[in-house]
């Protein structure tokens, strides 16, 4: 159903948008300009003057392996934190949703760690696996294993996406169990009735109903993992060891901040900046097919 | 094909009863309507018959076999819901056939099962829509076709007809009452509407607050109501109530009396059994329905032939009623049988 607002002439309409096109002109327009400026151009080391390369930023880092290692690390990633934190939402939500008594205090205390800041969360996951005086690694170290992030890849790449999932379980949660409650009982009873087992229930009717649910929690998540995670790996592992959990984004923080390469950041931005428009895109796309079932 | 029987069944939610003991024999084929006003558990009742809800105490049997302890897809049962309840992403094809995929049913079978539904319920030019593309009676249908494919021993019917409207309604009961005969299958309905209940029903139970007050024949149960609830449920408009004192004439032992507004008739005043004055009229056509009020206060109906003349509003009048019209009560609502 559309609903429209017709208006006599162009003065109210503008002063109403003002305001929103004023602030993205300001915290979007003006600092992607800049970011697609400066991707063409190589500053020298004081930064006094900078040389127009072109596309000379771009086709360096296209041909350069550790910016696409650093993309294959993007994609484990954000895949791994997409379907842990989706899988232990949903296997929650499924719970919840067949409690009955309690489910308020159960909900409450699912939704806390959405409340920490990224960062905080980062903080608190590195001292629990801290290698000298984490606790978990001191009960790891009990049983004979040997935790360390700091050397092993594998561990590190693991904790940054625990970490990263953490939070991000209690907001898929919450969006899960809405759908599962958005489902009519009747139509699941219906199905109990007609022989469907539990697991044939799920497969058959619950799934296929909580789809747009799934999907747009499938794209939130991955532009999350994408692009909100810096203050986890900024915390934890710093992008280390061997760039083994160094994400897109965090690149971008470590070439240009770090590394002083301004041009070469400012043109991994701008990929980054494709990026998000393409996911945005894939999201309207199927959304606008997916939800009407 | 089944039997079905229900042995002193009760229900608990927590420490509130809402079902108080309830015995049923349904033979087989035979069509039974549950009726009652809202709240008074009939849902309830057909649920534990469905195994969605538990039972607390009592026997259910199928054919003889205890189920309290089966799950739904064990019982052999199918349920037409009050919403329907058809599965909105699927078409009517798969909504019908669902049951029989599962039961893993060669793919000819049931296309053919489907097929028979289909045609029995007209619902062949919609089988590739969805159930958002269909009226309310489609939809219906698909419900009633999801049950019939599955032959199964029992159905449920938990107010199917109560979405739809007043003229819909009119031709899905026929439509219901044709297809269960048809089938012969052991079926059990719920509804609130006295007129599905009489039409529908083989024997009709009536409900009162979690007791089933009374079990038989549609006219039976009209004729000769077996509490005081029953013969003011049945019936419309609703029986008339008055205390014995305020009769001349009354019949001694009984604690009220029900008189039908069909067996009453209007008199001259100062005639017949009881006086009262006439508050207003409805002429309905075929009969008027005169409103009066007695002089203690409480309202009585006269339903009479629409030809007749209609009395002035204002106007005092007797009501008189033919000697054995009237239905007597004892204090706890049973009624007394006639000497
Ligand atoms: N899950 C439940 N928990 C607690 N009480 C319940 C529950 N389900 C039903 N009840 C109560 O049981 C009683 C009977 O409910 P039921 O749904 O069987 O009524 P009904 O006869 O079907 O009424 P209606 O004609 O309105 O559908 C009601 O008083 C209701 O409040
Ligand atoms: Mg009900």
């Amino acid at each position: 159903m559309e609903k429209r607002v017709t208006f006599k002439g162009w003065t109210l309409p503008l002063c109403l948008l003002l305001p929103q096109v004023a602030i993205t002109a300001v915290f979007f327009f003006y600092p992607a300009g800049q970011a697609v400026y400066q991707s063409l151009f190589i500053p020298d080391p004081f930064g006094l003057k900078s040389q127009f390369v072109g596309l000379g930023n771009f086709n360096y880092l296209l041909n350069d392996p550790y910016y696409r290692a650093s993309f294959a690390t993007t994609a484990v990633f954000s895949g791994l934190v997409t379907v842990v934190s989706m899988g232990i939402a949903l296997y929650l939500a499924i719970l919840a949703d067949r409690l009955i008594k309690g489910a308020g205090t159960y909900r409450t205390l699912l939704i806390w760690p959405y409340a920490v800041a990224p960062a905080v969360a980062g903080v608190l996951w590195m001292f629990m696996f801290n290698t000298r005086v984490g606790v978990v690694t001191w009960y790891l170290g009990l049983l004979g294993y040997d935790w360390n992030h700091v050397l092993n890849e594998g561990e590190a790449m693991g904790l940054v996406v625990a970490a990263s999932s953490w939070g991000r379980v209690s907001y898929n949660f919450l969006f899960f169990l809405a759908g599962l409650q958005a489902i009519p009982k009747s139509v699941i009873e219906a199905a109990a009735i007609d022989g469907a087992r539990f697991w044939t229930r799920f497969r058959t009717i619950v799934w296929p109903l909580l789809s747009p649910t799934t999907f747009f929690l499938l794209v939130v998540n991955v532009v999350y993992a994408f692009f909100e995670t810096f203050g986890v790996i900024h915390t934890i592992t710093s992008g280390g060891p061997q760039q083994a959990t160094t994400i897109l984004v965090y690149k971008v923080f470590s070439d240009g901040f770090v590394g002083q390469d301004l041009g070469s950041s400012a043109a991994q931005s701008v990929i980054l900046l494709v990026v998000v428009g393409l996911l945005t895109v894939i999201q309207f796309k199927f959304i606008e097919r997916r939800v009407h079932y | 094909m089944a039997t079905l029987t229900l042995r002193n069944v009760k229900k608990r939610f927590g420490a509130t009863e809402v079902i108080h003991g309830v015995d049923i024999d349904v033979d087989d084929g035979e069509f039974i309507v549950i009726v009652g006003p809202s709240g008074c558990g009939k849902s309830t009742l057909l649920r534990m018959v469905a195994g969605l809800e538990t039972v607390t105490s009592g026997k259910i049997a199928i054919d003889g076999r205890r189920v309290n302890d089966l799950e739904p897809m064990d019982r052999d049962i199918a349920m037409v819901f009050q919403n329907y309840a058809l599965y909105p992403h699927m078409s009517v094809f798969d909504n019908i056939s669902y049951g029989l995929k599962i039961a893993k049913m060669p793919k000819e079978e049931i296309a053919e099962r489907v097929a028979v539904a289909a045609k029995m319920l007209q619902l062949e030019p919609y089988l590739s829509r969805r159930p958002r593309e269909l009226s309310g009676g489609q939809r219906q249908r698909v419900a009633m076709g999801r049950a019939i494919v599955r032959k199964p021993s029992v159905f449920l019917f938990d107010e199917p007809l109560s979405n739809l409207d007043a003229k819909l309604r009119v031709q899905m009961r026929l439509e219901i009452k044709a297809l269960q005969k048809d089938l012969g299958i052991t079926s059990l309905y719920v509804t609130h509407d006295q007129v599905e209940a009489m039409t529908l029903a083989d024997r009709m139970i009536v409900m009162n607050a979690g007791v089933a007050d009374q079990i038989g024949k549609p006219l039976d149960v009209y004729a000769n109501p077996a509490t005081e609830f029953v013969a003011g449920f049945i019936g419309s408009p609703a029986t008339n109530f008055v205390p014995p004192a305020a009769v001349a004439g009354a019949p001694s032992g009984a604690a009220r009396l029900g008189i039908r507004p069909e067996h009453a008739r209007l008199t001259d005043a100062g005639s017949g059994r009881m006086q009262g004055v006439v508050t207003f009229s409805e002429a309905l056509g075929a009969e008027t329905l005169i409103h009066l009020v007695l002089p203690s206060g409480a309202p009585f109906t006269v339903r009479q032939d629409g030809a007749l003349p209609r009395p002035v509003e204002g106007e005092p009048c007797g009501i008189d009623w033919p000697d054995g019209a009237d239905i007597r009560f004892d204090a706890d609502g049973r009624r007394i049988a006639l000497p």
